[in-house]
């Protein structure tokens, strides 16, 4: 059944784009049930300190004030702590998490009490009256020093700041690297990132109090993970709470948790019966959502004399903050088998230490363990080319994983397919590299203060999270499937159910395309339905390039059992054998007699009638896929930035950026190239502006948008895209996903690109983010002889 | 309290407003003019940007009461004779947008400055954005769809001047 | 997000906001556009009894020539002070550096007499008004005073202002013939706060500079003159580049700037050298 692809693949526009170019979305601060109550959360000022006691009564007796706890007092509210899906070892430190810190704060914004008002100002103006006697602890915010003798416990209970260390080898590393010409020694730092989505966090929960129901409305990407989890830290039935995501403003990973705001909200809810609100201000959630990156790498590469990779040996300090939340724990893993990248070798070993800190918890930022693992091989591989006297190009090439399907690599795990040359030989052609490296030698023999570099990120990644028996292995408390359900209504028009809860990504306009063309239906008859537990009860959310690999492959298969069954009652209804029929076009015809014909709306009004139905078959058309991945997605590409260092001031400037990405089969140009330009720029903000940074007492200094520095239009470049397709062999669709690709890729390319700027200089390194300080005590230190 | 009287989309409204309301949880709680969104607390993200006689301005940084007498206008009043605006136009065609948060005030402060410099080039359309944080879309389709927007609303000046 | 509460006032006058800071009490302050204060009072970082509207006084907000004077009213807007033609032609500099000031909203409401008064050492105009020895007028219940440039920063977010004192008027030079000026801003992001700031006001006959005036932003508690870069440029030839970065080159010489997350001390003072030559080159053309 050849049907004719008319939408996918094709330019049709979003289907999100009106409500919120108008104002009429509906972000979660936009909900306000009749009679709710705001509640402003108190937090430490202190990274540790132990809480003395909490005096609530002036704060209770002002205007508008209804009620005010500490978390002694709403000790009783909770049946288990905020949740952990991801004990990576078996004797992994797992600390307590409540909502509200109940004997010590152990972060600078840790929630240590809550006030309830009849408004967001007097919530906020009795925050202040909320008096709380802290004991100041010494505190420790970096990895190295809370693993220091005699560094201040996060938690005393756990006796150490190490959280875990999880290992992983594949084949001889320690022969390897005795026997190889050439070893390469590389460490890197990752700086703590905030990941910033443009809508601060918000929840309200609003109680059916006769009923014990709740519904939650969310800022979230995980609506139904937050629905299993936040029942039982609160002991309600997981069937008496409702979440919803209604249009949310990006996540980027920030909104993939659970958060303690949910559940005091929810317990709030519980304990006044009046619907609660709570909006986070920017600064508050620099302080009370999560962080990402923060890591610590030793990176060892041993190779021959020509070059060719033999073996990896990578050792990795990764800052926990102080709690575990949601996957925290896991975070470097998800990175941990793709140190070696696009490349091939024999032995392969990595281990990891999780740490405690003083410090907002980390979690998954956008690429999670990937940009970390994609930053060091592809630095590490340029330092190798250096070393053997090899360019850029060049030393990728001889160690490329073979063009084809199923590759074995030496993390261990099978590539689905690659054609890695080919997206670099892509890149190379736009970008005309030779005239850029005339350019570059030019400026260097006239000494030119402003010096071009070009830095290369021939990059792969795994996504599409995730084979449930892949993470069972890794031990992660939950599966990989996600769920469609697609619906032909009486009328003929469609309804899809999607277990993905997008924010941003345009799953109606891509889920539509897919439907459309699966049932030969008009685009615009599809309705797509989402985030919603009381409306897409199944579903595993968004979040690690899943949507569309796990989600939209259910859609896809959920389209085929439609069919199959629209096919048999056409069948039926034409009086012929199912296998006389061909479906084109949203029309099943007898072959051969294309007038003997019914309309899939036919089948869909016949279901619905159910006057006359095939025996074996039930009333109504629809059907449900849940589908659980047999393997990841692996898309690749390669990114070519070229900069300009001012090598007086140290300023760098982007002047070129070329991106050619490979995703397999495209469903969305558009949407796909947005969420490349959009990943790019986080890449790039991580390379040269981010960065959050604590003070010696454990404050976050960088906790607004004017000191942490996310970049604006005018400091980021407009970028040259291009695509390779080699399709996936993981799913039927052959489609990957792509929506970290970018952030994967970005940061060593431009970081590659500052130090080829600066090589003949002597540097031959610069930190992240390149700031202009950073690049200028580089070249000083160059100067000076010897930048390391 | 004190009463102002704002003009906003072409409407009058009068209120009594807490001198401390800030015009952008003015419009939204007041008014339920909810298109107005809040990204920030330091005047640096400008997705709470509305028009004020014209000017953009980032209604987080702007006390209610200072709007007395003013004439405003939000993201819902920029359609005119239920036609959008070709700026919004120009974002849907160019997917300018994608969780939308930013958008508008992206697009508010997009046909401020592009009302004031008809002939904008990207160069000046990027610093021109330089008060208005994205984290989406990597600003690469905020700005192409601004440049195409630059192009149809002088096509369409160079229309109404011919009609008229 | 949300200020304390206060009291609210709008001044129908320069009379009436004078006795309204008069009458009010100790935390009574004066908001224009209300860039400066209202991110403060909403982060509260600051906080206000009563706040005294002056925003609607027309007869603060003026550009205009008088004498070899361009009188700026102090409630002119940045965005106003970047577009003034009198400016542009007249004192360049003043509309150059008020066009880098924050972004085009901040520019829309920001005045140039509350980004005075304010008295942040990291704010753009007061290091251009030292470089022209621009003079601020005030009132003071009947009294008008007129302060040096050089004598108003008295340290960080502090002025020679008395608490119920009124900046009215920024008056600047018209720039003779021979003079070139430009402003410098070094910054991360397009809408930051200066790093570092130079405005260059530079007189020129016969192949020379004759004098040189050199204002730097965020380089110690209040905007300062780099004295021995303008002694050093005195009489150099414009064409004589190695001339112009030694005397360049210490221009931050003795200087205590401050130290942030966006730079340190040590990295502000190589940079300023950088930026002095880079701004009296540019102003030479």
């Amino acid at each position: 059944m050849a049907t004719a692809e008319r939408y996918v693949g094709g330019g049709v526009l979003r289907k999100e784009d009106p409500k919120l170019l108008t104002g009429e979305a509906t972000f979660v601060e936009s909900i306000t049930p009749q009679g709710t109550l705001y509640i402003s959360i108190v937090r430490s000022p202190y990274a540790s300190a132990s809480i003395r006691s909490v005096d609530v009564a002036a704060a209770v007796e002002a205007p508008g004030v209804i009620a005010a706890f500490s978390g002694r007092d709403l000790a009783d509210e909770w049946a288990s702590g905020l949740p952990m899906a991801w004990p990576v070892t078996e004797d992994m430190k797992h600390p307590d998490h409540w909502p509200l810190a109940k004997d010590y704060a152990c972060f600078a914004g840790d929630g240590v009490a809550v006030v309830v008002a009849t408004g967001r100002a007097a919530a906020k103006d009795a925050v202040e009256l909320v008096e709380v006697e802290y004991e100041e602890r010494p505190s420790v915010t970096a990895i190295e020093d809370a693993l220091a003798d005699g560094a201040p416990l996060v938690h005393d209970a756990l006796g150490t700041n190490e959280c875990y260390t999880w290992a992983l080898a594949n084949g001889d590393v320690d022969a390897t690297f005795s026997r190889a010409d050439v070893v390469i020694r590389e460490r890197y730092r990752h700086p703590r990132l905030v990941p910033n989505a443009m809508e601060p966090r918000a929840v309200v929960v609003q109680p059916v109090a006769s009923a014990g129901d709740f519904t939650m409305w969310s800022t979230t990407q995980v609506p139904h993970i937050a629905k299993v989890t936040l029942a039982l830290t609160l002991g309600i039935s997981e069937s008496k709470l409702r979440v919803i995501a209604p249009d949310v403003g990006g996540g980027f990973g920030s909104k993939l948790n659970v958060y303690a705001e949910e559940a005091l909200c929810l317990a709030l809810a519980r304990r006044l019966g009046r619907p609660i609100k709570w909006v986070a201000e920017r600064s508050e959630d620099y302080v009370a959502t999560i962080h990402g990156r923060d890591l610590v790498q030793e990176v060892e590469l041993a190779a021959t004399a020509e070059g060719e990779i033999l073996g990896y040996r990578v050792h990795l300090l990764a800052n926990m903050g102080a709690y575990l939340q949601l996957v925290t724990p896991g975070v470097p893993l998800l990175g941990a088998f793709v140190y070696c990248g696009s490349y091939g070798g024999q032995a392969y070993s990595i281990e990891c230490t999780g740490v405690f800190t003083h410090t907002t918890p980390t979690d998954a930022y956008r690429g999670a363990g990937r940009p970390e693992a994609t930053y060091a091989i592809e630095r590490a591989i340029d330092r190798l080319g250096r070393e053997v006297g090899l360019d850029p190009i060049e030393i990728r090439r001889r160690n490329f994983l073979p063009a084809g399907e199923n590759v074995p690599s030496p993390g261990g795990l099978v590539y689905d397919s690659t054609n890695y040359d080919g997206a670099l030989q892509r890149a190379l052609d736009i970008l005309d590299h030779d005239a850029v490296r005339a350019k570059q030698a030019s400026r260097r023999e006239r000494g030119d203060p402003r010096q071009i570099g070009v830095g290369f990120s021939s990059y792969m990644e795994m996504c599409g999270l995730a084979p449930s028996q892949v993470l069972a292995s890794l031990n992660y408390g939950a599966g990989g499937w996600d769920a469609a359900t697609v619906r032909l209504l009486p009328t003929g028009k469609v309804e899809v159910v999607t277990g993905s809860t997008p924010h941003g990504q345009g799953h109606v306009t891509s889920w539509s395309q897919i439907t459309a063309d699966a049932l030969g239906v008009p685009f615009d008859d599809v309705t797509v339905l989402h985030g919603d537990t009381a409306i897409a009860p199944l579903g595993m959310d968004t979040y690690g390039s899943r949507s569309l690999s796990v989600g939209g492959v259910a859609l896809h298969l959920a389209c085929g059992r439609v069919t199959d069954k629209a096919k048999k009652i056409a069948a039926h209804l034409l009086e012929v054998a199912p296998d006389d029929l061909e479906f084109e076009g949203g029309v099943f015809s007898v072959k051969g007699v294309p007038d003997r014909a019914k309309a899939i709306q036919e089948t869909a009004f016949a279901a619905w009638t159910a006057h006359s139905l095939p025996d074996d078959e039930e009333p109504g058309l629809e059907a449900t896929y849940v589908y659980d991945p047999p393997n990841f997605t692996f898309p690749f590409g390669t990114h070519i930035c070229v900069v300009e260092v001012d090598t007086e001031t140290g300023a760098v400037d982007i002047v070129r950026y070329v991106a050619v990405d490979d995703c397999g089969h495209v469903i969305n140009p558009q949407i796909v190239d947005g969420q490349v330009h959009g990943g790019i720029a986080q890449g790039i903000a991580a390379a040269l502006f981010e960065e959050a940074l604590y003070d010696e007492t454990g404050t976050l200094q960088t906790s607004s948008m004017m000191n942490y520095l996310v970049p604006s239009a005018a400091e980021l470049p407009s970028f040259e895209l291009d695509r390779t397709v080699t399709p996936s062999t993981t799913n039927p669709m052959g489609v990957k996903g792509i929506g970290e690709a970018g952030t994967i890729a970005a940061a060593p390319a431009v970081i590659n690109a500052v130090v080829d700027a600066l090589w003949h200089l002597g540097v031959r390194d610069v930190g992240m983010p390149a700031t202009p300080e950073r690049v200028w005590r580089a070249i000083q230190a160059a100067k000076r002889g010897g930048s390391r | 309290m004190h009463e102002i009287s704002v003009i906003v989309n072409g409407v009058r409204h009068q209120a009594s407003v807490e001198p401390r309301t800030l015009l952008a949880y003015f419009l939204r709680e007041h008014l339920g003019l909810t298109g107005t969104n809040i990204g920030c607390d330091t005047s640096s993200c400008g997705a709470c940007t509305v028009l004020m006689d014209g000017e953009s301005v980032k209604a987080c940084t702007v006390l209610a009461v200072q709007a007395d007498d003013r004439e405003l206008m939000t993201i819902e009043g920029l359609p005119a004779n239920g036609e959008w605006h070709p700026m919004q136009k120009a974002f849907h065609e160019h997917h300018g947008l994608q969780c939308g948060f930013c958008t508008p005030g992206m697009i508010l402060t997009a046909v401020s400055y592009v009302n004031e410099n008809p002939d904008a080039t990207e160069a000046d359309i990027r610093l021109a954005l330089e008060g208005n944080l994205c984290r989406c879309t990597g600003y690469h389709n905020i700005v192409k769809a601004i440049a195409a927007a630059v192009d149809a609303m002088k096509s369409g000046a160079a229309r109404s001047s011919a009609t008229a | 997000m949300i200020p304390t509460a206060f009291d609210y006032e709008i001044a129908t006058s320069l009379d009436h906001a004078l006795s309204l800071l008069q009458g009010g009490g100790d935390d009574t302050k004066l908001i224009a556009g209300g860039h400066s204060l209202l991110p403060l009072m909403k982060l509260r970082l600051a906080g206000a009894t009563a706040l005294v509207d002056i925003g609607r006084l027309d007869e603060l907000r003026h550009v205009r020539e008088e004498g070899s004077a361009i009188a700026i009213g102090a409630l002119t807007r940045h965005h106003d002070l970047g577009r003034s033609e009198l400016l542009r032609e007249a004192c360049p500099v003043v509309a150059q550096a008020a066009s880098q000031i924050g972004d085009p909203q901040v520019r829309h409401r920001g005045t140039i007499g509350g980004s005075i008064a304010h008295g942040d050492p990291a704010s753009d105009l007061p290091a251009v008004l030292l470089a022209l020895d621009a003079e601020l007028v005030t009132r003071r219940g009947e009294g008008e005073r007129r302060i040096a440039a050089a004598d108003f920063f008295k340290g960080p977010f502090t002025t020679a202002l008395e608490p119920d004192e009124i900046l009215t008027e920024i008056r600047v030079p018209r720039l003779r013939e021979t003079s070139r000026s430009t402003y410098l801003k070094f910054s991360r992001r397009a809408q930051d706060w200066a790093i570092v700031g130079v405005a260059a006001v530079v007189d020129c006959a016969e192949g020379k500079i004759e004098t040189a005036a050199i204002g730097l932003t965020n380089m110690g508690p209040v905007p300062v003159r780099a004295t021995r870069t303008e002694t050093a440029l005195a009489g150099v030839e414009t064409t004589d580049e190695a001339a112009i970065s030694a005397a360049a080159a210490h221009a931050a010489a003795g200087l205590e700037p401050p130290f942030d997350t966006y730079a340190t001390a040590e990295y502000r003072t190589a940079l300023t050298g950088v930026l002095v030559r880079r701004a009296v080159r540019a102003a030479l053309g």
